[in-house]
């Protein structure tokens, strides 16, 4: 897939971690159709995974329902500045990509 | 020779019962796949919100809660990219979905909490017209839900 599809940042202040991230992908419902009038196969982001030292912090179920270009932002305790999260999606055609990230 | 012809009319008809049969139970071992994987199929298909919730939670009714906050512009000039965060002060917060009621597909997205998660989640959203953004949190096994009309002005002409 994309080089680097996934950009975030990770910041925290007092304990809590604010993640933010934006991903590059199409995200087609599948509903649209193009000039021709054909339909545009559904392309979109299934899932997005956070882990923090191997543990889950949040995992997102989506649908095409999400705007192109994701932008995905959320909070979560119990870091600290230096550590390291990884983020990763997998789409409907099964392509996905991670990337790692230091908290600041 | 017609007699013949009446048996084969006769055969074709049972086969083609059996393999409606088979297709049946094809399914029914379908189905119990399509639960344990992750992605909720069902729900992504429901075209009504309840619906939705009932596949992806096990429930369609929810309590209507005042401590759900939802941020969300009260018109949206761009339909395509309507900016949502949801956050709330209930505590034991599980998971939190965001819905757009009058969507082709109502549900947009589900969030599960992990440990030290803090419920707050942002996103940016599709909406086809104007109507409700529902979010739908499950905390210590209840849903509790909360609604924000958007109204959506495509071509941004403030109609």
């Amino acid at each position: 897939m994309a080089k680097k599809s996934i950009k975030i940042r990770a910041k925290v202040k007092d304990d809590v971690v604010t993640v933010k991230a934006l991903m590059t992908h199409p995200m087609e419902t599948g509903a649209r159709k193009d000039k021709s009038g054909e339909l545009i196969p559904a392309h979109f982001i299934q899932e997005v995974t956070c882990e923090y030292g191997e543990k889950k912090v949040v995992e997102a179920q989506w649908s095409g329902g999400v705007s192109k270009n994701p932008y995905l932002s959320f909070k979560f305790k119990g870091a600290s500045k230096g550590d390291k999260l990884t983020l990763s999606w997998v789409d409907n055609k099964g392509n996905s990509d991670t990337t790692e990230a230091e908290i600041r | 020779m017609m007699q013949i012809n009446f048996k084969r009319r006769i055969l074709l008809k049972s086969s083609l019962a059996a393999g409606a049969i088979s297709v049946a139970a094809g399914a029914g071992l379908l189905t119990p796949r399509q639960v344990l994987a992750a992605w909720p199929t069902a729900a992504f298909n429901a075209k009504m919100v309840p619906e939705a919730l009932q596949a992806l939670l096990g429930e369609g009714n929810t309590e209507t809660s005042a401590d759900i906050k939802i941020k969300a512009p009260d018109i949206a000039e761009n339909g395509a990219v309507v900016p949502v965060t949801i956050s709330t002060g209930l505590t034991g917060v599980e998971s939190i979905a965001v819905l757009a009621a009058n969507n082709p597909v109502p549900l947009v997205a589900n969030y599960t909490m992990g440990e030290g998660a803090i419920p707050f989640v942002s996103t940016r959203i599709k909406m086809g017209k104007s109507g409700d953004v529902v979010a739908v949190i499950k905390a210590g096994g209840k849903l509790y839900s909360a609604n924000k009309g958007v109204k959506v002005t495509i071509g941004g002409c403030g109609g």
